[in-house]
Formats: structure tokens, C-alpha cells, sequence
């Protein structure tokens, strides 16, 4: 499915076709609410011609992260449950600006803390593939949406790979932009200084349009940068490429390695230059991240205290009243970051812990430039393995975390990387390839997959 | 290896306004000392002399022009809250 699929004339037509193929799929768990209501409004406007633009008439689904108006904004948490959003994200203004309808908003894991969908207030979303297995995650269900094809784009966040893994997991494309070209006004935060909003597409040039339209500065968003991002029709930028060999370890599944050294091939064979490269301080990122994240999941949760909006507890006095909604309105997977962002925040563990983190983060970064000083794209897996079973990972946190060790690296550093399909495991299951660039090189990186989508 | 003790996890909890239930405080106290476990990979890398990133953007002193501005109106923020009173949110005795 894809965006040129779809006609302002045909508006009312695609909305009303979409919202039923999501009834007909609802035990895939995809949505927590729809925005039916709104969204019929709005594709009748644009039948009329009242709403126009570059994407006018084509429906698409927000993580429910997003800030959006029409039904409730839950964050798939007990905690906003019947929270309505009083503004739209900008993500959201912007593609509305254009003419594009958005019809609900998918599940992922409450407050994006997880890997695979399975944190949720509202029950897992089962893979496309095989209901037997996660959706991946945390934007499980705006991956499965596009991959079952009942909307040509969804909007999803990632703070550490949680749109570049449930893409590889379901076989659609994910891309995660420049830290900063997106504005994340509106959106849920989780970790600021990784959040990063960003898009699902059958494709990897419709991707390159909802990310142009996304992009840009927002006073509202102090990180953002100024619009760098222009699409390109040629990669011919990319020339050299850098296979990472330490993320296609033994630890990486035979089926995963063998999917990549195929791509590579292919690569090679369409004239790119592939060499092994090494990024040792990738090895140290699951590590450095399961620190920063959680100290600022702590201070960016703080917000939810029961008092001006979100859940309540019945409570006597006013300590008890922020205890108990808190206790009662977050998931354990909430809990346990908020606790470890206390631990490494407390005076006496600040430096062992929080400090050296971000220490051995300017390492990677450092690592990172050094590469792109001889290369113009790193290519590796975006996970080690395939989808997983559902409830195989949920018991040990650990396990879990470690399912996003070829993602978080680029997280950190704030750099583009996108989760490109390369082909299926011999139970059919997909794989993605991850391509990651320098900062800024967003559009090379696009057309790059473009070139990779042309290969098969 | 760090080990963090029940007192340890109801510590952190008082810190972070969680009131964590008896079933709970065993399970978190388990998981965090394996994550701390895990996290003290760090500390075999030197990393003396060298600057934390906080963030990777650059950008410095970021300002915006100090236009007044309302986008949202004061009854609609109002009605996210569970009680309100004369204009204000309610909330249970502090002292």
C-alpha cells in the first residue's frame, strides 16, 4: 500500500475502508481508540476541497503517544486512561496541514518503556507475521499496522530503536530521523535526550515524504533544528559502506547474519564499496543507556502526580494521594526505570553511575566520527534475532534490554538510521537491515533504501 | 557486586512518590540489582579526562521571540483535573 494509492476524491471512501479492515484485524491489538468521528469530518472536507495538500485524503495511524485530538491520548498507561489531549503534537499539525487523516492511535508499551508491546496497559499486539509472536516494540502497533496494510503510514517514537525494531520485526520500513529534525512537542516524552519521532511506510519513499513534511524547527520544541532535510533522488553520495562486524557476533541469530551478508553482497554487486569496521564502544551502549534513560524517564515522569491531570487515587492527604496514583496509574516496566533514574541520580552513585555514562557516551560518539570521517553508511541488523515468541522476554528485563543493543548505539549519538526489510528467515519471518549515516545525512540514508528496495 | 536491600528499594521508592505494594518491593528489588549488575559493565572503561555528552545537538541558549501568547484556554486545562474549585484544583490536605 502506498500514499499514491490514495485520492482526495476518495477521501470519505479510504477513511471508512481503513476503519473497517481494523475492525476486521482487532485481534492483532492494534489500536487502543479510533478518531472515526473526526477523521470522517475531515475526509469529507477534504472531498469538499476545503483541506488540500500533498497528502489530502490519505488515512494514517499515531502511536498513542501523540498528542491528538478525537479520543483519548493514554500513553497505553493506566495513568492517562481518559486523559484528552487540550492540543495536537506538531507532528500531528503538520501532516494534517498537508490533508492527511489520521483515524487512531496504536498501542505500544506504556509510556514507549519496552521492546515489544508487551508492556501495555491494553494486552500485547501480535506480530503480522505470526500471532504467536511480538509485535516488537515499543511502537508495535503502528509497525503491524502498515505491514497488514490499513494505512499507507504510521507515526511512532524512538528513544532507543523503538521504530527501527518492530519495522525489522514485521518487515515494513522504520525510520529514525536526526536527534532534532522532528519537533516532539506534543508527544509523551520518555528520555529527552534520545526521544526522536519518526515514521512506518511500505517504502521507503513515502517514508522520505511524511519525514519532509515532519521536519523542520518549532519554537515549541527548543531541540529542534533548523530544516536540513531535503529528499534526493540519487544515492550516489553513499559510496563506501561499513559493515559493523562486532554487531554480527555469535550472540546474532545464523538466519539475521546471513539475511545482512546477503544485502552486502547485492551491495556489492551494484558497485558500492563494503568493508568490516569495528565499533567496540557498542558493546558498552545497552550499558550506558539502561543509565541515562531511566534518570531522565525519573525527572520526565515526575510530572505524573495525580494532581492536574491523569489518574487518581483516592487519598487522604495530599503525599499519599501522589504515592498511590503513581503506584496504581504506572506499569512494573515504569517503575523499575523510575527507580533505576533515582538510583543513579542519588548524590554519592551520580558519578559511578550517571557520569560515567555519559563519558563513555562521548567515546561512542567519538567512535562513531571517526568512521564517517572513512565512510558514508554503516550497515549491521537492527535486532539479533527475528520476532520473538510473546511472554518469552517478560520475565527478565535484562533479556529484554538487550534485544535493542544494534539500535540503541545511534540513539545515543543522535544519529539518522533506518530499518530496511532484507528478506525472511526460513520459518518466514522478517529481518531488517539497519543503515545509520552522520548526522544530517537523513536524505542519503532514504535513498540509499530506495536503491536497497530496487535490489531485490 | 552492589546489592540493593528492601530498605534500599523503599528508599528510592519515598524518593520517586511511588507507594509500592508489600508483593512488589521483592520482585523490583530483584530486578534492580541485576540491572545495576548489569550496568556496572561501565565502569571498565577509562574514561578519565574525558567530557560527558548530555546532549548531542549543540545548540546553546536556545531562545524564541517573548511574544504573549494563549494556545490553550485556562477551562480546558481545568477540566483535566479529577476536582477543581473556584478556578483552581482541589487536592486533599497537605499539612
Amino acid at each position: 500500500m502506498k500514499i499514491s494509492d490514495f485520492k482526495p476524491n476518495n477521501a470519505v471512501e479510504s477513511v471508512t475502508q481503513a476503519l473497517e479492515k481494523l475492525e476486521k484485524l482487532k485481534d492483532y491489538n492494534i489500536t487502543i481508540s479510533t478518531t472515526a468521528e473526526r477523521a470522517l469530518d475531515r475526509a469529507e472536507q477534504v472531498e469538499r476541497g476545503e483541506i488540500t495538500g500533498r497528502l489530502a485524503g490519505v488515512p494514517f495511524l499515531a502511536k498513542d503517544n501523540f498528542l491528538v485530538f478525537g479520543s483519548p491520548t493514554t500513553a497505553a498507561s493506566k495513568m492517562l486512561a481518559s486523559f484528552n489531549a487540550p492540543i495536537q503534537a506538531t507532528a500531528i499539525e503538520k501532516l494534517e496541514a498537508e490533508g492527511a487523516i489520521c483515524i487512531g492511535k496504536t498501542n505500544l508499551d506504556s509510556f514507549a518503556h519496552g521492546g515489544s508491546t508487551e508492556n501495555s496497559a491494553y494486552g500485547p499486539t501480535l506480530n503480522s507475521i505470526d500471532k504467536t509472536r511480538v509485535a516488537g516494540g515499543s511502537s508495535g502497533g503502528s509497525a503491524v499496522a502498515v505491514a497488514l496494510d490499513i494505512v499507507p503510514f504510521a507515526l511512532g517514537t524512538d528513544t532507543g530503536g523503538s521504530i527501527r525494531q518492530p519495522a525489522s520485526f514485521n518487515g515494513v520500513v522504520g525510520v529514525k530521523p536526526t536527534y532534532g529534525a522532528v519537533s516532539r512537542y506534543g508527544v509523551v516524552a520518555m528520555a529527552s535526550s534520545t526521544d526522536c519521532i519518526g515514521c512506518f511506510t511500505s517504502n521507503s519513499s513515502d517514508a522520505e515524504l511524511v519525514i519532509d513534511i515532519m521536519s523542520g524547527k518549532d519554537v515549541s520544541d527548543m531541540t529542534t533544528l533548523d530544516d536540513f532535510f531535503k529528499p534526493c533522488e540519487s544515492s550516489s553520495k553513499t559510496k563506501k559502506i561499513g559493515l559493523v562486524k562486532n554487531m554480527i557476533n555469535d550472540d546474532v541469530d545464523e538466519d539475521v547474519r546471513q539475511r545482512i551478508y546477503n544485502l552486502a553482497e547485492r551491495l556489492k554487486s551494484a558497485g558500492y564499496t563494503i568493508e568490516d569496521v569495528e565499533l567496540p564502544m557498542a558493546d558498552y551502549a545497552v550499558a550506558m543507556y539502561y543509565i541515562i534513560v531511566p534518570a531522565e524517564i525519573s525527572s520526565n515522569l515526575a510530572r505524573y502526580d495525580g494532581v492536574r491531570y491523569g489518574y487518581r487515587s483516592d487519598s487522604s492527604s495530599l503525599a499519599e494521594l501522589y504515592g498511590r496514583s503513581r503506584d496504581e496509574g504506572f506499569e512494573t516496566e515504569n517503575k523499575r526505570r523510575i527507580l533505576i533514574g533515582s538510583y543513579v541520580l542519588s548524590s554519592g552513585y551520580f558519578d559511578a553511575y550517571y557520569q560515567q555514562a555519559q563519558r563513555a557516551r562521548t567515546l561512542l560518539c567519538q567512535e562513531f566520527d571517526r568512521l564517517f570521517e572513512s565512510y558514508d553508511v554503516l550497515l549491521s541488523p537492527v535486532a539479533p534475532t527475528s520476532a520473538f515468541k510473546l511472554g518469552e522476554k517478560t520475565t527478565d528485563p535484562i533479556k529484554m534490554y538487550l534485544a535493542d543493543t544494534m539500535t540503541i548505539p545511534a540513539s545515543l549519538a543522535g544519529l539518522p538510521a533506518l530499518s530496511v526489510p532484507a528478506g525472511n528467515t526460513e520459518e518466514g519471518l522478517a529481518v531488517g537491515a539497519q543503515i545509520l549515516g552522520n548526522r544530517g545525512r537523513d536524505s542519503d540514508l532514504l535513498a540509499l533504501a530506495k536503491e536497497i528496495e530496487a535490489l531485490w | 557486586m552492589n546489592s540493593i536491600s528492601r530498605d534500599d528499594v523503599l528508599q528510592l521508592a519515598a524518593l520517586s512518590s511511588l507507594s509500592l505494594q508489600d508483593d512488589e518491593i521483592d520482585s523490583l528489588r530483584a530486578d534492580l540489582s541485576r540491572i545495576l549488575h548489569f550496568v556496572e559493565k561501565l565502569s571498565e572503561l577509562d574514561t578519565t579526562g574525558v567530557k560527558p555528552t548530555y546532549q548531542v545537538t549543540g545548540l546553546l541558549n536556545v531562545s524564541r521571540p517573548d511574544e504573549v501568547s494563549q494556545p490553550i484556554e485556562t477551562e480546558v486545562l481545568l477540566s483535566l483535573a479529577k476536582e477543581t474549585n473556584d478556578n483552581q484544583i482541589k487536592v486533599p490536605k497537605v499539612l
